[in-house]
């Protein structure tokens, strides 16, 4: 009898110490098959940020063999009440999910719990900085990854697009909630409308109105958020004639085309997904996109071959084509251009692969404090967590 | 027809069938499978440890809300108000929580005065709705919707604003609370919480005795059947149905104390998951009857928790759960005032 409780101690310490052990490391390759688990804030057909990530899943299905793919959406407390994200997630698990992706930064505090209590299980948390060694929030998670594009140039070329276009002079940018990423976002827009408006136009930039109005989340919540079709129609009846969408649904699009169709000439430019512009044909201006497809196939390749390593990656694009699917990690889609906007759109295409940093002094923040001296060129820390608008926007920097 | 108690099952019988062929018929229009649908629910509701714990964590809220709400149905009241009294036990205690964060308390006892704040907070919300019945004379339906939109109002001001994250204020809600003022999470699981679960058996337990066991209990059925003999047989009315208000108001309290320490673990916009609503729902089905809301208020949570499998396997919207829910209390409704209907003409005749 003794020996039975022996064994059993013996038993429940090796346990314990290899739980331990297990919980410092990474987990095991999952070897030539692997189904991926895609935990999506929206619907996965929401021509937005939500069918971006879907799509990058169909891409890894289609270079990876042995990959599958389960998923849920609309992975949001509104949609699903009553359930967590880290139980979405288990979900997938339970459908035999060794890699799961949590695809928005609403997700941030779930997925880590999920990444802590699973920690056989890959994670990557998208739009995250928690493996960011030399980020603000940096909690080291063996079994997690994040990945973000640098969607700064492309809404820098949608900036250029919208000044180039807009006859009044105003611009307005339609802001999902108040954050780190949305901020720095609509920052980057409001850089390239002024670069454009300067040195394209020639034109006074005191005279650029660059206004951020934000709803308060990712896309509609009747009764949570600001409507964005009302927010859309409040721009344009107040003499903004482009709107450039920081939000993952379409509403400034379907606002423009219908103020256009009424015989007021507006535009909008829509964001996340590349094919977003099939929705606003002769109002849409072009799309900043986002293409996952090249970042998950090369984490769930090291999740299969061993190599995997917690780490974040902030991928841009590629300049010798920013719109190579296999190549470039943001893009931008052509819209309805005119041919001085789309020559201007190509030129500072062009200039930034050339090397050409709007991120750089002298630049204030939005209450006139200093941010970058004369030349003194932006770190990706003051980037990513750019705690301000810039000075010459309107709109609140932070959330009162 | 005879007014017994095989007719009365034949009819429930009846009822749970239609709402079953409803469901089935919605499915088919859908273009699914529906064995295939009701077999990955029940696969999702019972299929792993995983999943029953997870029915049982959404089990808990659902029944603290139906205890309450037997309360109020016993006197007569619809207390649609229960929406808010679980947002404000939530924001109550939300509020204390992060008080006494970082007192350097023993986190049990930070555990334990949250949960009071968040009775408090119900409670508060429940008279309220009860004083505008009693004083104000406004239907307690429409000064519950009301005093719900209030609520949320309230929730969401404080998750966007005086209480947001350092600089972004999220939809994902507050910041978090520390791990050690997690309600204990039981070994072998990741969410469930063996304390609430106690409470909620507790709870219903409580209110069985006390409307089946008590004079107290016996007041408030006669003041539900009949207020103003009720009044003249010297029960006095308001107090009863204050005090109804009250005891779902500390239910409803509890419920959101629970999402907050247990579920969610800090303070989210749509806090009370309907639970409120669907509550609402149980003790409608259940006939009022205490002695029934514990398994149905479960079968309900293992609907909700097994319907997750909808989207995940079969591409299908996983609000089918509520359907099935909705069809099924109408039914049950239907066939009560169906055989009402029936009884009446059989005695006329006879």
């Amino acid at each position: 009898m003794r020996n039975i409780s022996k064994l059993f101690l013996l038993l429940t310490i090796a346990l314990v110490a290899g739980s331990a052990a297990f919980a410092q490391s990474a987990p095991p390759a999952a070897g030539s098959s692997l189904t991926i688990g895609l935990v999506m804030v929206g619907p996965y057909n929401d021509h937005g940020w939500s069918q971006a990530n879907y799509d990058g899943l169909q891409y890894v299905l289609a270079k990876v063999p042995g990959t599958k793919l389960v998923y849920i959406d609309k992975a949001n407390s509104a949609d699903r009440p009553g359930t967590t994200v880290s139980q979405l997630g288990e979900s997938l698990v339970a459908q035999g999910a060794k890699l799961v992706i949590f695809s928005s930064d609403d997700m941030t505090d779930e997925a880590i719990k999920f990444a802590q209590d699973h920690p056989d299980i890959f994670v990557i948390l998208t739009s995250g900085s928690q493996q960011w060694k030399e980020g603000k929030n940096y909690l080291p998670l063996p079994n997690m990854i994040n990945v973000m594009g640098k969607m700064e140039y492309m809404k820098m070329v949608a900036g250029v697009a919208a000044a180039m276009t807009t006859k009044t002079g105003k611009i307005g940018f339609l802001g999902p909630l108040i954050n780190d990423e949305t901020r720095r976002l609509a920052s980057s827009a409001y850089l390239g409308a002024r670069y454009a408006w300067v040195n394209y136009l020639r034109k006074d930039p005191a005279k650029l109105t660059f206004k951020v109005t934000w709803i308060g989340f990712w896309f509609n919540i009747p009764g949570v958020t600001s409507d964005p079709t009302q927010v859309a129609d409040d721009f344009f009846n107040s003499g903004f004639d482009v709107v450039i969408s920081g939000i993952d649904t379409t509403e400034a699009v379907a606002e423009a085309a219908k103020y256009t169709a009424q015989g007021k000439q507006v535009w909008a430019i829509p964001y996340d997904y590349s094919k977003a512009l099939d929705e606003g044909k002769g109002v849409s201006l072009g799309v900043p996109y986002f293409n996952w497809g090249p970042a998950y196939v090369n984490a769930v390749k090291s999740a299969m071959n061993g190599s995997w390593k917690n780490h974040f990656e902030w991928n841009g694009p590629d300049w010798k084509n920013i719109n190579n699917p296999d190549t470039s990690a943001v893009g931008f889609n052509k819209g309805t251009l005119s041919k001085d906007a789309s020559a201007a759109v190509d030129k500072f295409v062009g200039e930034l692969g050339k090397g050409l940093n709007l991120w750089v002094g002298p630049l204030n923040y939005q209450d006139g404090s200093a941010f970058l001296k004369k030349g003194e060129k932006a770190t990706d820390q003051q980037i990513w967590y750019l705690p301000q608008l810039l000075q010459g926007m309107e709109g609140q920097s932070v959330s009162k | 027809m005879r007014d017994t108690r095989s007719s009365r099952i034949l009819f429930q019988i009846g009822a749970i069938l239609f709402a079953l062929i409803i469901t089935t018929l919605v499915l088919f229009l859908a273009g699914a499978q529906p064995f295939a649908a009701y077999k990955y629910i029940v696969l999702g509701a019972v299929g792993s440890w995983d999943v029953v714990t997870n029915v049982l964590v959404s089990w808990v809220p659902l029944l603290l809300a139906t205890s309450g709400l037997l309360v109020t149905f016993t006197v007569g009241l619809w207390n649609i108000g229960i929406e808010g009294q679980i947002t404000l036990g939530a924001i109550f205690t939300t509020w204390a929580m992060r008080l006494l964060q970082n007192s350097g308390w023993n986190p049990s006892l930070i555990l334990v005065i949250a949960m009071l704040a968040g009775i408090l907070g119900g409670l508060l919300w429940a008279l309220l709705a009860g004083a505008l019945k009693t004083f104000g004379g406004v239907n307690e339906i429409f000064g519950g919707l009301g005093l719900n939109f209030v609520a949320t109002a309230l929730n969401i001001w404080l998750i966007f604003g005086p209480w947001k994250r350092p600089g972004v204020a999220s939809m994902s809600g507050t910041l978090p609370f520390d791990r050690s003022l997690w309600m204990p999470i039981a070994v072998g699981s990741s969410r469930l919480t063996p304390a609430t679960l106690v409470i909620a058996i507790v709870g219903i337990i409580a209110v069985y005795a006390m409307i089946e066991g008590t004079y107290f209990g016996l007041k408030l059925k006669a003041v539900g059947r009949n207020p103003k003999s009720a009044y003249i047989m010297g029960i006095p009315t308001w107090q009863h149905m204050m005090a109804s208000f009250a005891i779902c108001g500390v239910f409803a309290g509890l419920a959101g104390a629970v999402q907050v320490t247990a579920v969610y673990h800090r303070l989210i916009p749509s806090i009370s998951s309907g639970y409120g609503y669907l509550g609402l729902m149980v003790a409608m089905l259940v006939g009022y009857k205490a002695s029934l809301a514990a398994p149905v208020a479960l079968f309900f949570a293992a609907l909700n928790v097994g319907s997750i499998q909808l989207p995940i396997i079969l591409k299908l919207d996983s609000s089918l759960a509520g359907v099935l829910q909705g069809t099924l209390v109408l039914f049950v409704i239907l066939g009560h005032g169906v055989r009402a209907k029936l009884l009446k003409k059989t005695k006329v005749s006879s």
